[in-house]
Parts: structure tokens; sequence; C-alpha cells
């Protein structure tokens, strides 16, 4: 089964949101969610966990934080609990997040 | 009629039951853990995992002393308990500081750290940094910090892990462990020993008791004829999302979970037996935090937490006999972490009047019938 064809579209979902994921364009409806888009468009893994397995979004609601992923430029983005936006830049996150280095080390 | 005989039975499941009841075990004994009740305040799944050594005891050389032999233990205690169960506690020694944005209160400290100084000579070091030099050090700081101080023997762990360690080390040892076993009423049995009653009205006979209660000590104290009464302090925590960057420092208020997250702690409230967090007092911490280190600004809180302090009337261990029922002991501390290596070893010793066990007379519950009457 694909993953896409557990998916149904609400009735009210009309419209096209256009985004990137790794630099490559991805649509999804408006009002989904980064998470449920992502899991629409492949239901690949959207990042790594600290020991270095994949991952993708499970609970769908805000809980167990597997589907974080990078949106705009801010890592660690719950992708469930984030709506998706026209021009939205999302990265798979590999590896964990690092911090501002030019405040952190000289 | 006892339902039945152990050897010890210690009344508490925490960092500090546990690691009584390990050294016990060790020492060839047989022993019965009772641990209470999921919803029980539980210091020991709630706290900041410092094994500290920098200003304890400084108006108490007993406790100063006693943490200096507690941080020397904790690496063979650590090897112990990974040889015994396979778990890993994430030991890291090497040194840690407090940060300070207040002049006064950095002067404050820095006096404490001499008479600490003073009571351990050549067991103890400690280096005050100004601002400037501690910025040389680590360019992370941030401006508002006027300096630090720096011990070269603290350290932390990774405290659940020491929980769960304790806790198979104790099973595998042969121990005895009941969960959900609270105990409303201990009184010594007629023909010796004690008899203990659980809340639904069973019972159980054990020759030596040792209470380590936590924050249920003091019901329990009251029927031994201990006068030792526990208070909870309310300490708020958080932790942020996990990093690959590796924090370069170990501080008392922020430090960096092996995993990946940086927690951040340290208030001290009496807020009664409520464990909740306060949206102030966590904004306080995130702004301390970030004032100490800018580049946490971004880093985002995915987790905050209360727990409770169990602490003694003047926050020092109480190690305490019962005069009245031979074979009755009571055992409570607040940095129960930090002393967990002694716990398992020479409070051992002491439980069992071995004649190499420690003096730990400092910290009988006398001393709070003294300072009563003062
Ligand atoms: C916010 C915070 C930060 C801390 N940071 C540090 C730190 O960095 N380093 C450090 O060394 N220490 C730290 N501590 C202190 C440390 O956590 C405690 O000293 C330690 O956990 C106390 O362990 P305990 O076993 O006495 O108590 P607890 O963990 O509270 O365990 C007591 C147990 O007794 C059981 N119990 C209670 N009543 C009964 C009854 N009637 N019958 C049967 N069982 C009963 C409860 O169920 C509970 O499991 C911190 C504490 C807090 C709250
Ligand atoms: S899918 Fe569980 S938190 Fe987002």
């Amino acid at each position: 089964m694909k993953p896409a064809s557990r998916f149904l579209t609400r009735p009210d979902q009309v419209g096209v949101v256009h985004m990137t994921l790794d630099g490559e364009a991805l649509t999804a409806r408006p009002g989904d969610t980064v998470a449920a888009a992502l899991l629409a468009h492949s239901g690949a893994a959207s990042r790594q966990s600290v020991n270095g397995s994949s991952r993708t979004a499970f609970c769908m609601m805000g809980v167990c934080f597997d589907c974080l992923i990078e949106v705009d430029g801010q890592p660690n983005t719950q992708g469930c609990m984030t709506l998706v936006r026209d021009g939205m830049a999302l990265r798979r996150q590999r590896g964990l997040r690092d911090i501002a280095r030019s405040d952190a080390d000289a | 009629m006892p339902a039945q005989a152990s050897d010890t039975t210690i009344i508490g499941g925490g960092v500090v039951g546990l690691c009584t009841a390990l050294g016990l075990l060790q020492a060839g004994r047989r022993v019965t853990v009772l641990d209470g009740a999921d919803g029980d305040l539980r210091a020991s799944q709630g706290n900041f995992g410092l094994v500290w050594l920098q200003g304890k005891g400084a108006g108490f050389a007993p406790y100063a002393e006693l943490t200096r032999d507690a941080v020397a233990a904790w690496p063979n205690f650590a090897a112990m308990l990974q040889d015994v169960t396979g778990t890993g506690l994430s030991l890291d020694q090497s040194g840690g500081f407090e940060f300070f944005t207040d002049p006064v209160e950095l002067a404050d400290f820095a006096a404490d750290l001499e008479r600490q100084q003073a009571y351990l000579g050549n067991r103890f070091s400690h280096e005050i940094i100004d601002g400037d030099k501690l910025r040389r050090m680590h360019p992370q700081i941030g401006p508002a910090v006027v300096g630090a101080t720096f011990c070269a023997h603290d350290g932390h762990v990774n405290p659940l892990r020491l929980l769960r360690a304790l806790r198979r080390a104790v099973l595998a040892l042969g121990g005895d462990l009941k969960t959900d076993a609270h105990v409303t009423a201990v009184a010594e049995a007629p023909g010796g020993g004690f008899d203990l009653t659980f809340r639904d009205g069973t019972r159980h006979g054990t020759d030596r008791v040792v209470l380590c209660a936590g924050l249920g000590t003091s019901s329990l104290a009251a029927q031994l004829g201990f006068s030792t009464r526990v208070y909870p302090q309310r300490g708020e925590l958080l932790i942020t999302e996990k990093l690959g960057y590796r924090l370069p420092f170990l501080s008392s208020t922020i430090r960096q979970v092996d995993e990946g997250g940086i927690q951040i702690g340290g208030t001290k409230a009496d807020a009664g037996p409520d464990d909740s967090e306060t949206l102030d007092v966590m904004a306080g911490l995130a702004r301390q935090a970030v004032s100490v280190m800018p580049a946490l600004a971004d880093v985002r809180v995915v987790r905050a937490w209360g727990a409770l302090r169990v602490m003694s009337p003047d926050g020092y261990p109480v190690y305490a006999r019962s005069a009245r029922h031979p074979g009755a002991y009571l055992v409570t501390c607040h940095s129960g972490v930090t002393l967990a290596p002694l716990h398992a070893s020479v409070l051992t010793d002491w439980l069992d009047e071995n004649s190499n066990a420690p003096d730990l007379e400092a910290f009988d519950e006398t001393r709070f019938a003294i300072s009563d009457a003062a």
C-alpha cells in the first residue's frame, strides 16, 4: 500500500501549497501539518535519531517528538504541530542540531 | 504474627534506600526494600544529577568531609554498578563552575569556599576566576557574568540511569524489592524485631528496619520515636532539545546530559508538598541561563518539571540509631546522588556496627534537640 493512499483529503482542502524538501519541490494541501504532508509525500524518514536510526512522524499529536525536522532554518521543529505554508523550506535532519557557532566557539 | 521475617527491611526505594540496601546485600545480609506508590513525591526521579563538592559543608566540617569522601568514591562505585548491571551512568568528574552575575554573591560564596578549604586542606582545591579571565577560557560566557568559582572535584552523572542501575543491582544481588508497598505503621514486635503494616492491612516482620522514606519519613519516624522531621523544598528544572554541540563546561545550574539536552536548574522554594512547575520560575531559569551563555537563546526547552528536595531541619544528612528501639535506623539526606557511594559502603559498616565503622555521631539527630534547647 502506498503511504499516500492511507490519507483521505478533507473536503474543505482546496488549493495547493508549494514548499521545498531538501531543495526539491513538494506540494501539500492547505491545512495539512508538515508531518502529514511528508507522510503523504513518501512516508520516508524525515530525520535520524541520536543513535542514527531513521525516524518520521509517529503520534501526530505533539508527544513523541519523532517528527522533528528543520523548518525555515529552525531545527527540531515538530512537524505534526506545524501547519504548511507557501514557500516553506524543509530540511531533513541528520544527527543533532548545533548552536549558533559565532557566539559559541571562538 | 509477622507474615515473614527477613534480616533487614528498608522502607523507601529511592536512591538512599536502594544504596543502603545494596551495601547490606554486598555484606551478605538478607534485605527487603519496600517502596511506595508511583504517585509519591520522589526526589530520586526529578533531580539534577550533580556529584558536587563545591560549597558543601562550608558551615559544618563533618559534612564537608563526608561529601569529599563520597566524591572520591564515585569512580569505583560507578564502575561496580556498571559491572553488576551493565548500566553505564555517564559519570563525568572533570570539574565544575558556579557562575555569578552579582559580585556580592560571588564574594560570599568565595568566603564559603575558604572555610571549606580550611576544613579539607589538601583534599580540596578551588579557584576564583574573574569574568574576563573566564571569557578568555570559555568565550561562550556572556558579559553579565562577573566571575565564577571552579572546583576540579565536581562532576555529574545521569540520575535516572543511576536509579535504574541501583534497582537492578539490588535485584541482581538477591534483594527483595516490593513496589506499591506503602508502610502505614511500624512498631516493635512483642517477640523482638519489628512489625510493619501495609496500607491494605497486611503485615511484614523484620529483625531490623531502616527508614529511608524521603518525604514519607516524618510520620514513620514519629512512630519509632525519632525526633527527625523532614520538609519539602521545591526545585524547578528545564531541559532543552538535544544538541550535537558539546557544552565545554559543567556548572551547578547548567549541565549537558550525555544524550545531548541541556538541563537548567537550581531554584529553591518552600511550596509545601506541591511539586508543580510555575511559568515565572521557568522563565527566570531560562533568562539566567541565557545571561550565562547567550548562544542558548535560540535553543528550545522541551520539558520542565518541579521536584521536591528532602530537607532535614539544618539541611545536613541524618544517620540515627533509635535509642528506644534498638534495630531501628533513620537515614535521610539532601544530595543523595552525591552521597550514594557512601550509603552503599561505609553506612553498611555503621548499620552493622562493625569495628571499622565510621564515626557518624555528628549526623545523629541529637543535634536538633541541642539546637532546640539553645
Ligand atoms: C530539584 C532537585 C535537584 C536535586 N539535585 C541533586 C543533585 O544535583 N545532586 C544530588 O546529589 N542530589 C540532588 N538532589 C537530591 C536528591 O535527589 C535526593 O537527596 C535523593 O533523591 C533522595 O532520595 P531518597 O531515597 O531519600 O528519597 P526519594 O527519592 O523521595 O525516595 C523515597 C521513597 O520512599 C518511598 N516511600 C515514602 N513513604 C513510604 C512509606 N510509608 N512506605 C514505603 N515507601 C515509602 C517513596 O515511594 C519513594 O520512592 C536534588 C533534589 C531535587 C528535588
Ligand atoms: S509525530 Fe509525535 S510529536 Fe510529532
